[in-house]
């Protein structure tokens, strides 16, 4: 990229960010905290372990050996071979052999 | 430490392990029992801990299956430190080697966006930065400038639709992920972590600008992956949420 249409595209990319900026009300930041709260769910702690939003402890579940994912929202989710031609390591094959007991 | 010590920090964590020698009740008996409790307390407790720290894991995998993963995870990587709030750092990698799971290829990278997203919640503020100085430095100057951001500012590489995975499982009614690419960038605006998409292209910028190269610089490696680079969506975001801390001219 020539020098020219560098500055030219940095320019107006700053120009163009700081308009938007200044169309933005002024409590947009206030309006970002909620979202990000709406978006974390009920159960959901952003601190982490160790504070005060953590649950307290609850008895041992006794798991039998482990099974197949199909519980979570993981099965729900299908997903090829990526679109950027990236392989997806691995068989079925493969995976079955090397289940923890 | 002593041969006690040593015995009995390996006992907690490995539930074939003898009750270490020499426990005793207020009677002199043997404490097998209550030893067998508290092995079982440290256990759950830090499995407890994991479900906190990653939410969407969980979620993902259903409690079952994760308990079971969880269980594995914390006799390998017991905490290294008292601060609970970071652990779970060894997951994205013991994932990438657990087996059982390698079919959901996706699962190391939504463990190492969880991890980001609590250490940008815990980084540290950064001063407030006003974006009109961008707008009063000659272009030439721009161009030879650096940009400093945020310590809240963290980014995860991925091949996969990392946000829109963590956004179905954390939003009500968000969308199914689309099979493409989608790299992680997370900001702080002020409290809460936010991740958003990021293209190739974008990624790279980033990149650049972590790296501290020039805004030149960072455009030319931008463009490098997509010749119709337009930095006004980012640079609107990054300003948006207070994602950039100072921006630095050349010397005269």
């Amino acid at each position: 990229m020539s020098n020219t249409m560098k500055s030219v595209a940095i320019a107006g990319a700053v120009a163009a960010a700081l308009a938007a900026q200044s169309t933005t009300p002024a409590q947009a930041a206030g309006k970002e905290k909620c979202y990000g709260v709406s978006l974390a769910g009920e159960n959901d702690c952003a601190a982490g372990p160790g504070t005060t939003c953590a649950g307290t402890s609850v008895t041992d579940y006794q798991g039998n050996a482990w099974t197949l994912v199909d519980a979570g929202t993981c099965a729900e989710i299908e997903l090829p071979a990526m679109a950027d031609g990236t392989a997806r390591t691995g068989s079925l094959e493969e995976l079955n052999r090397d289940l923890p007991a | 430490m002593t041969k006690l010590h040593s015995q009995f920090r390996a006992a907690l964590l490995d539930p074939e392990a003898p009750t270490p020698t020499g426990l005793r009740d207020g009677q002199g008996r043997p404490a097998a029992k209550r030893f067998d409790v508290y092995r079982n307390n440290v256990t759950v407790a830090l499995i407890e801990a994991l479900r906190t720290a990653f939410p969407v894991l969980h979620k993902l995998l259903g409690t079952q299956n994760f308990d079971q993963l969880a269980r594995l995870f914390v006799r390998a990587h017991p905490p290294e430190t008292p601060l609970m709030m970071h652990y779970g750092g060894a997951m994205p990698a013991f994932l990438e080697g657990f087996a059982p799971l390698s079919h959901i290829a996706y699962l190391p990278d939504v463990s190492r966006l969880e991890l980001a997203l609590r250490r940008s919640y815990h980084a540290a503020d950064a001063p407030a930065f006003d974006p009109a100085r961008l707008g009063v430095v000659t272009t030439d100057v721009l161009m030879a400038s650096t940009l400093t951001l945020a310590p809240a500012v963290e980014l995860v590489r991925s091949p996969w639709p990392l946000v829109e995975i963590w956004r179905y499982n954390t939003a009500k009614g968000a969308d199914k992920p689309r099979s493409v690419p989608q790299s992680a960038l997370i900001t702080r605006t002020e409290f809460d972590p936010v991740p958003h998409a990021l293209d190739a292209a974008q990624v790279a910028w980033i990149t650049q600008i972590r790296a501290g190269a020039t805004l030149a610089a960072a455009q030319d490696a931008a463009s490098a992956h997509d010749p119709d680079f337009d930095l006004t969506p980012l640079l609107s975001l990054l300003i948006q949420t207070n994602a950039i801390a100072d921006l630095t001219t050349p010397k005269e």
